[in-house]
């Protein structure tokens, strides 16, 4: 040991390799002890929250319900020309299949997938089902065309062969309003059925205009919590929470009471001589604007408080000293100092707006439902998981982009600190 | 002090409060000269940063007038007032790079750009720190900070420049620097300053003028070597230097020197620094530097003493004293001049030349 540290001193470079090893192992052992620390959470975190959302988001381009009832004839249909009709092996592979599947729920959702993609195929499926299994010897080929001439139509085939595929962009396609034809090539869904980019393109309004009405009341509520006495503010900050501690639910149903056409707010404004008859206010877009927020103002506040409470008065006293006047002083000074918390509180309510459910299903009209409100309706009602995890995924990645735009423009924008 | 001819800055019978009940500042008559350093020190409460702030516009006084260049400003906004401050913490905005902080006050002014750019170049030659105007006031070192806090106060040439503790933040090294570098920009632009202060040896060194306050009063305002070596009153002579206090009574008053009886019945000479008559109660203040310590008791105004501790200090040796009941003596002398150094326990004498004990009113319990 002491020779060690004597030839340290010489600068051999031995001892010195001898060193970065230890180093590298202390290093090693503290890592270990780190990632010790947080496994619990991240093994939880893994198998309730992440992998849950993966497999949900996987469902958006899986494709399982034909491939798992018709294999055979896909492997068939593999080696298809494409462009006149199949081998004969094929309908009698599709035959044997159908036969052997009928009356399942596995078939059932093959021919509601094949029907998504080809309207009336579901009942060209059902009914050519039901007449098998073909009789001994027949040719079924010449059985199927019978049953039902449009299987001598090379474009039923097309289908099949397409969603046959393990995964298919057929949903997030659909989410975006385009329509991928049988060549392949995509199209804009035409304007009566495309619906999905006006409810995303409500959704960002929606949530643009509540963040909006958030910062501009939120923002003097903040600045005077900054600016009064402690015990004064703590008081105002005890009713900015005192939302928070109450269920949304029964925020929404407090609403509906005050908002209706007889409720608390039409009465006094009619009693005041305002208006003679009573103001539509709930089961539109005003109410749900309401709504929102008056439940989403805290995440306003608190973040905007958190930052101007960081910000010295004396700023504001200097501004003066040199000159500008006050309300100046506050505009080029103070204002920009709060942008950080201007921006987190937006973003945060914004993103929170872009998944709001509840509220605008019960406080709104059918315009004013938004994403969300259509992912439930495709896993509740018509159990279609592909579209229900295409709009999730969309939404998620708009949330994203808008983070990550987010985060660039505060980086770019803050001055980099340390010495 | 005689009244100041055409003085820049006058405070007249101003008085604040704020509860309404105490007054933190009672009275305050104040002249500040054209292009004088003026330090306001005292300690944390005593007024002097209220009056700053009523100078600059960001507290009113309660009553009194406050006049610049003739013209009643208590109730002028401060952005209206021109005057250059500079903060404790400096107060750069963290959101301007360095150059744009020196830009807002003339910007504010609407200066054209060209007078603008020429300005600012100049202010930073000043504290030479010219290329770091793209830089962001965080990345810059406390001097930096500090230098370019009072370019900023500078820029707009202010007739007047206020500074509230601007040097607090700093380590001592540095705070000694940028003493002499602020006085001698100071002395380059003849731009009168108001500075506060709770260091003494800070207002000591830059000063023209310093005013001592304490309990909302000015105690004494002079210039340094008069306040250190005459204080007015038991409060100067305790806050500013160091001080060996000694309880007496007046035995009789020659006008300029007096004679007074300590407790243990000893008696010393001593300056007048305008105590009251033969019989009453008298502190003298007794600067460490100015003891003598000798053996025995043969000669005028020498005391027993005992040595309780050294400190070397390596130019200079401190002995604590126990003398006439003080047992907290503070002789300071150098190595050089004591021929041979006492032990402690040691039985020794000390002599104070009479001019150099002042006899003052001791302060109210």
């Amino acid at each position: 040991m002491s020779t060690d540290t004597l030839t340290l001193g010489a600068a051999s470079p031995e001892p010195i390799a001898g060193l970065k090893q230890r180093l590298r192992r202390a290093e090693r052992r503290r890592k270990l002890l780190y990632g010790a620390l947080i496994a619990p959470l991240a093994l939880f975190l893994l198998v309730a929250f992440l992998w849950p959302i993966g497999a949900l988001l996987m469902r958006s381009i899986d494709n399982p319900e034909v491939r798992g009832v018709l294999p055979q004839t896909l492997a068939i249909l593999d080696t298809w020309s494409e462009d006149d009709l199949p081998p004969a092996e094929a309908y009698a592979a599709l035959a044997s299949e159908l036969a052997s599947y009928k009356g399942t729920p596995e078939l059932g959702g093959a021919a509601k997938r094949l029907n998504r993609e080809t309207p009336g195929y579901r009942s060209l499926i059902m009914k050519t089902a039901r007449k098998m299994p073909l009789a001994e010897g027949v040719d079924p080929q010449g059985a199927l065309m019978t049953i039902d001439s449009r299987w001598s139509d090379v474009d039923i085939w097309h289908t099949i062969k397409r969603t046959g595929t393990p995964y298919t962009a057929f949903y997030m396609l659909s989410a975006l309003d385009l329509d991928i034809h049988a060549d392949g090539s995509l199209s804009a869904t035409p304007p009566e059925e495309a619906i999905y980019l006006d409810i995303l393109a409500r959704t960002f309004w929606m949530s643009l205009i509540v963040a909006v009405c958030c910062l501009l009341l939120g923002f003097p509520v903040a600045y005077l919590m900054a600016t009064l006495p402690q015990d004064k503010s703590n008081t105002l900050m005890i009713f900015v929470l005192l939302p928070f501690w109450t269920s949304v639910l029964v925020r929404v149903a407090a609403w509906i009471v005050l908002l209706q056409n007889e409720g608390l707010v039409n009465q006094a404004l009619m009693a005041l001589g305002i208006t003679d008859a009573p103001l539509q206010l709930v089961f539109n877009r005003t109410g749900v604007y309401i709504a929102m927020v008056h439940i989403l103002l805290p995440f306003m506040v608190l973040p905007l408080y958190s930052v101007m409470k960081g910000i010295s008065p004396v700023y504001m006293r200097a501004a003066m000293s040199l000159g500008c006047p006050p309300f100046k002083s506050f505009w080029k000074v103070y204002f920009p100092q709060t942008l950080p918390g201007i921006g987190a509180g937006t973003l945060l309510v914004f993103i929170i707006c872009m998944g709001y459910y509840i509220t605008p299903a019960l406080l709104g009209g059918p315009q004013e439902q938004m994403v969300s409100y259509f992912i439930a309706f495709y896993t509740n009602q018509t159990i279609n998981w592909g579209m229900a995890a295409a709009l999730s995924t969309v939404l998620l990645a708009a949330t994203l982009v808008l983070y990550v735009f987010y985060a660039r423009r505060l980086g770019a924008n803050q001055a980099p600190a340390g010495r | 002090m005689q009244p100041i001819a055409d003085p820049i800055v006058t405070f007249r019978h101003v008085q604040k409060s704020y509860d309404g009940e105490n007054l933190i500042v009672k009275d305050l008559n104040l002249d500040v000269a054209q292009g004088e350093f003026l330090t306001l020190l005292g300690p944390s409460g005593s007024g002097k940063t209220t009056c700053l702030m009523m100078l600059a516009g960001f507290e009113t006084p309660t009553s009194g007038e406050i006049c610049l260049d003739g013209q009643r400003i208590d109730t002028v906004p401060p952005h209206k007032r021109g005057i250059g401050m500079v903060f404790q913490n400096y107060a750069l905005f963290p959101h301007m790079t360095v150059g744009e902080n020196l830009r807002f006050p003339l910007a504010v002014r609407k200066l054209p750009a060209g007078e603008i750019d020429a300005k600012v170049k100049r202010a930073l030659e000043m504290v030479q720190l010219q290329e770091f105007a793209s830089r962001y006031p965080q990345q810059l070192s406390g001097g930096q900070q500090q230098r370019i806090a009072l370019a900023r106060a500078l820029v707009f040439e202010p007739k007047l420049v206020l500074m509230d503790e601007p040097l607090g933040a700093l380590d001592k090294q540095l705070r000694e620097h940028m003493q002499l570098e602020i006085k001698h920009i100071h002395q380059s632009l003849g731009v009168t300053f108001v500075f506060v202060t709770h260091d003494q040896g800070e207002a000591l060194t830059m000063s023209d003028r310093i005013a001592v306050f304490d309990k909302g009063i000015i105690q004494q305002i002079d210039r340094p070597d008069a306040l250190y070596d005459a204080p007015a009153n038991a409060f100067v002579a305790s806050f500013i230097g160091e001080n060996n206090a000694l309880d007496g009574h007046i035995e009789h008053d020659d006008g300029d020197s007096c004679g007074v009886r300590l407790a243990d019945g000893s008696f010393l000479k001593a300056a007048n620094g305008g105590v009251g008559r033969a019989g009453e109660a008298a502190m003298l203040s007794i600067r460490p530097e100015r003891v003598r310590i000798v053996a025995d008791a043969e000669g005028a105004n020498r005391l027993p003493a005992q040595v309780e501790e050294l400190i070397y200090l390596g130019d200079h040796l401190r002995i604590r004293l126990r003398v006439a009941g003080n047992t907290n003596f503070t002789v300071k002398t150098p190595v050089s001049r004591l021929e041979r150094s006492p032990g402690a326990g040691q039985n020794v004498h000390v002599e104070i030349a009479p001019e150099h004990i002042r006899a003052l009113t001791p302060m109210p319990a």
